[in-house]
């Protein structure tokens, strides 16, 4: 089984590994520690202090809080709610639905028509990080992309203690 | 008296007593006793003695990959030859996958289905199933992607015994559609897809029979590369049935037999410890679009019924277990429409294979072990599994990439959860546009082309690094654009430039790959016509993370331009990319009277186009990861060198100041631009709302019925299909019980709406289901 150093899982993190040392990992099998040294390298680098459950995205977690509830947080500490909530319902969302608002990202004739398909985006409330920009027909729900069995995945596939949890 | 075994149709080809239905039937009733395929809960032969069966191994799998190589030096159409559009694979007696070569494997399950199919209606019987012989299949309606994959399957025989069969398929240039190109867009209905052929015995004794050559070729606009193409799919097949002569004559019939059973198997549990190893337990939930815009005068078809805009849902809800089983549960999809993008469910179920081998499972062992341990469900009456035999498929692939993107973004979500952050690819490219059309070439023959300049799109940004720039497309792992010289021979259209797309990549912290685009001028054509076929009005992936999707599509095309007379006295001519399409530049180097279009309508029906007439070939990029306000600003600036991106999106998308010397060189000023950031990150939130404010908008939207009306003909087909999906919208939104929205309502045709027929009412066929419907 390949294995990596903390500083290379760090690097990867920070998109400047070595392109040999990234090509390994993408021709070898998987490394099987490679979870808790990436949530070592992300909880090193996020200002906040509360335990990472898991990564959600570059810059959204759900996280354990001093009550050790489970929760979605923002890297700057914004909190969306339960993590089994979609966040994006506590989000700040920007709906392009005109040809105004989607010529600002695109050349007229590469952008969406508005009459079809509109983007929103997701908002961090407090630091105004892009979380996520949905794609779909007007109407569309809000999809609720991800939920995680984080218990299984702990216990079940990696054999790591899962994080205490307020009921 | 007792009737003979030819009387009864029994021809014993196993000899065992069995058919190829009963001891088909005890393998499905074994596997699914047991969750284990063939009931096998050990796997004897690999644990006993690993070494000869890495050997059976290795040789079976070397033999397929080296018939594709030099099969594929028969063919002379450049979809095969250039592109790799073929793969060869060897099945068990019942049609199940052991090995396939490299290449196109989403046919591992469409030419298994094939011979599923003749095993399920009896073929031993009539016309009989005899050592020597051939069929071929090209029928969407039992399980192939589109008509131009045309499969040549040969059984093998050991001792007078069926012991497996393997097929060969190549994407051909021409199946003779309505209108020319293998994936064409004027038909509405099968009846119009090309020439079909199910399971026809063309072959006798390793020969093609006559009637088979005379009428096969002159059903098609290519009989020149068709024939080729179908030497080369002999010619492979024959090399792997010699192949498995040869290993059955060095390790016995005995270990060759118990390998092309438990090899599957094998695959089965080498998927599952692939999901274990790489993603994460939960339900991931993404969903896709595609746009079909037939209302436009410029889509000509033969049906009134068929003339409305609409659009294709696909949504996904991916389920993995905390046992490593999975299950792609498709449920609201959209139904099936007049038109030639529906699939067939193994079309869907098979073809998921050509993505997973570059995501998943990049290994050597794919086979249909991997079928068997995915659960799928497919809503019988969707577009990706019709119930009406008259559907057309001739181009699939219009929603297929799209619908498997979803899953791509769902496993990507897991891979970053996990860490795994260099296998993260943020969606795929609509790998589009497909150049098609035909006429009298430069040869003076009847011909017809089809670029494959497609299967070289941008691909999907990674979480730590940029997609790459016109390299791939999901159905075809070797991605390859081909070779100028080698399509100006196959086609009259000569290249007046190929260049990278300009803004076509999706933004994010890493950015989507950019697509290219290729301006063909007509030349020594006569009698010509092109068309269209891609997405435009709808982008049918999305970015990831923050990231945005790709630019969408759009066409050009212009005609009476007057280049014979200005390459004659040496004006200046329209060359290279179309930078930027709001500030279009090839107009000013044609006629001023020129008839030009440039719009959003990327599906269009066969039109004439003269020679020295043009037409832009725009392949798409690929989606975006992450807020494109973290993207280093010297990838910025390296893209505003490269012309990758137009300075007035680095400043509006990415934040970028910059300024540009006097040589044209950009550089982007690092400190200027963080502190614009901060300001983007205000202005973001002044203009957004709270996401729960935004619906009660919407909401009103939605009870009032406002919006287009392909918007509402979408949801008023998956509403019509599922009552869960049409109960978990009006949750969402807090419908008042009574809301409803029918197909009825919206004043467009809704031919087929009500009234159907499956192809499984016909009297004695019957279908074979692998999905849960």
């Amino acid at each position: 089984m390949t294995t990596y150093t903390d500083e290379q899982v760090a690097h990867l993190t920070e998109g400047s590994l070595d392109w040999e040392t990234t090509f390994r990992m993408l021709s070898m099998p998987k490394d099987h520690s490679r979870f808790e040294q990436y949530l070592k390298a992300l909880q090193a680098k996020v200002p906040f202090k509360e335990r990472i459950v898991l990564p959600l995205g570059p810059h959204l977690y759900i996280v354990q809080n001093a009550a050790k509830q489970w929760v979605t947080q923002c890297d700057c500490g914004h909190v969306f709610g339960d993590y089994r909530e979609n966040w994006k319902l506590n989000a700040a969302v920007y709906v392009r639905d005109t040809e105004e608002a989607m010529t600002e990202v695109y050349p007229r004739l590469m952008a969406p028509d508005t009459q079809w398909q509109v983007y929103r985006e997701y908002y961090c409330p407090s630091c105004g990080a892009m979380h996520d920009v949905e794609a779909p027909t007007p109407w569309y729900p809000v999809i609720h992309d991800f939920e995680p069995d984080i218990e299984a995945f702990y216990r079940d596939w990696l054999g790591l203690p899962i994080p205490e949890k307020a009921a | 008296m007792k009737m003979s075994n030819k009387e009864i149709g029994f021809a014993d080809l196993l000899k065992n007593g069995q058919t190829l239905k009963q001891f088909r039937d005890g393998i499905i009733e074994r596997t699914n006793a047991t969750g284990h395929y063939n009931g096998q809960t050990t796997l004897a032969f690999r644990d006993s003695d690993p070494i000869g069966y890495e050997k059976l191994f290795s040789k079976l799998r070397g033999g397929l990959v080296h018939a594709r190589e030099t099969a594929k030096k028969i063919a002379a159409s450049p979809i095969v030859e250039q592109e790799g559009e073929l793969c060869f694979t060897l099945y068990n007696a019942v049609g199940d996958c052991v090995l396939t070569s490299t290449g196109i494997i989403i046919h591992v399950g469409t030419m298994g289905a094939a011979i599923k199919y003749m095993i399920e209606n009896n073929w031993e019987a009539n016309p009989g199933i005899n050592p020597g012989d051939m069929f071929t299949n090209n029928d969407c309606s039992i399980g192939n992607v589109h008509p131009c994959d045309i499969a040549t399957i040969v059984p093998i025989f050991w001792e007078g015994r069926l012991i497996g069969w393997v097929g060969g398929v190549t994407h051909v240039i021409d199946t003779g559609a309505v209108t020319p190109g293998s994936m064409s867009t004027g038909q509405t209905q099968r009846f119009g897809d090309g020439y079909m052929i199910t399971c026809r015995k063309t072959g006798i004794n390793d020969e093609p029979l006559r009637d088979w050559l005379h009428e096969s070729q002159r059903s098609v606009r290519t009989p020149k590369y068709w024939i080729l193409d179908e030497r080369t799919r002999i010619a492979g097949c024959h090399m792997i049935r010699d192949l498995v002569e040869e290993v059955i004559r060095a390790d016995g019939i005995e270990a060759y037999e118990k390998f092309a059973y438990e090899v599957i198997e094998e695959g089965r549990r080498g998927l599952q410890s692939r999901i274990k190893a790489m993603t994460l337990p939960g339900k991931y939930r993404k969903v896709s679009f595609v746009d079909v815009p037939y209302k436009h005068d410029d889509v000509q078809v033969s049906n009134a019924f068929a003339k409305l805009d609409s659009i294709m849902h696909s949504p996904c809800e991916m389920t993995i277990k905390p046992d490593g089983k999975w299950r792609l549960d498709f449920e609201g999809a959209s139904r099936w429409g007049w038109h030639t993008f529906n699939a067939h469910q193994v079309a869907f179920t098979s073809g998921i294979w050509v993505m997973m081998c570059q995501t998943l499972v990049p290994t050597q062992r794919i086979n249909d072990g991997a079928y068997f341990a995915t659960e799928f469900r497919l809503p019988k009456g969707t577009w990706c599994n019709p119930d009406d035999r008259r559907t057309g498929h001739a181009y699939a692939w219009h929603f297929l990439v799209s619908g498997w993107a979803a899953l791509w973004r769902g496993l990507s979500q897991s891979y970053f959860s996990r860490g795994f952050l260099e296998e993260v690819n943020a969606g795929n490219a609509n790998t589009s546009n497909w150049l098609q059309g035909g006429g009298i070439n430069q040869d003076g023959e009847i011909h017809a082309v089809n670029s494959f300049e497609a299967s070289s799109c941008g691909t999907g940004a990674c979480a730590i690094k940029d997609g790459l720039n016109h390299a791939a497309a999901i159905w075809n792992p070797e991605g390859d654009m081909g070779d100028i010289e080698i399509w100006e021979m196959a086609e009259p259209l000569l290249y007046l430039g190929r260049n990278v797309k300009a803004n076509s990549g999706g933004y994010g912290k890493y950015r989507g790959g950019c697509g290219f685009e290729t301006l063909r001028m007509v030349w020594n054509a006569q009698d010509w016509t092109m068309f269209f076929m891609g997405n435009g009005f709808m982008n049918s992936d999305w970015g990831m993370m923050g990231g945005y999707p790709s630019a969408t599509g759009y066409r050009f095309e212009a005609h009476k331009t007057g280049l014979e007379q200005r390459i004659a006295i040496g004006d200046s001519l329209p060359l290279g990319g179309d930078l930027d399409p709001d500030n279009p530049d090839y107009e000013r180097h044609i006629d001023a009277t020129a008839s030009v279009k440039r719009d959003k309508q990327c599906i269009t029906t066969e039109d004439c186009y003269a020679n020295h007439d043009l037409y832009l070939n725009y392949l798409r990029g690929g989606p975006g990861f992450g807020d494109p306000i973290d993207r280093d600003p010297k990838a910025i600036e390296n893209d505003l060198n490269q012309t990758f991106l137009l300075p007035e999106y680095a400043q509006k998308v990415y934040g970028a100041v910059f300024t540009q010397d006097a040589k044209g060189v950009f550089t982007v000023d690092a400190a200027k631009t963080q502190a614009r950031r901060a300001e983007i990150r205000k202005e973001r939130l002044a203009r957004a709302l709270p996401t729960r404010e935004w619906m009660k908008e919407e909401r009103e939207r939605i009870v009032n019925k406002h919006a287009a009306v392909q918007v509402k003909h979408m949801f008023a087909t998956s509403f019509a299909l599922s009552e869960k999906f049409t109960q978990q919208f009006k949750d969402f939104w807090s419908l008042p019980a009574d809301w409803q929205l029918l197909e009825s309502e919206l004043g467009v045709p809704s031919y087929g709406a009500t009234h159907r027929m499956d192809l499984s009412l016909l009297p004695d066929v019957t279908t074979v289901v692998q999905v849960e419907e």
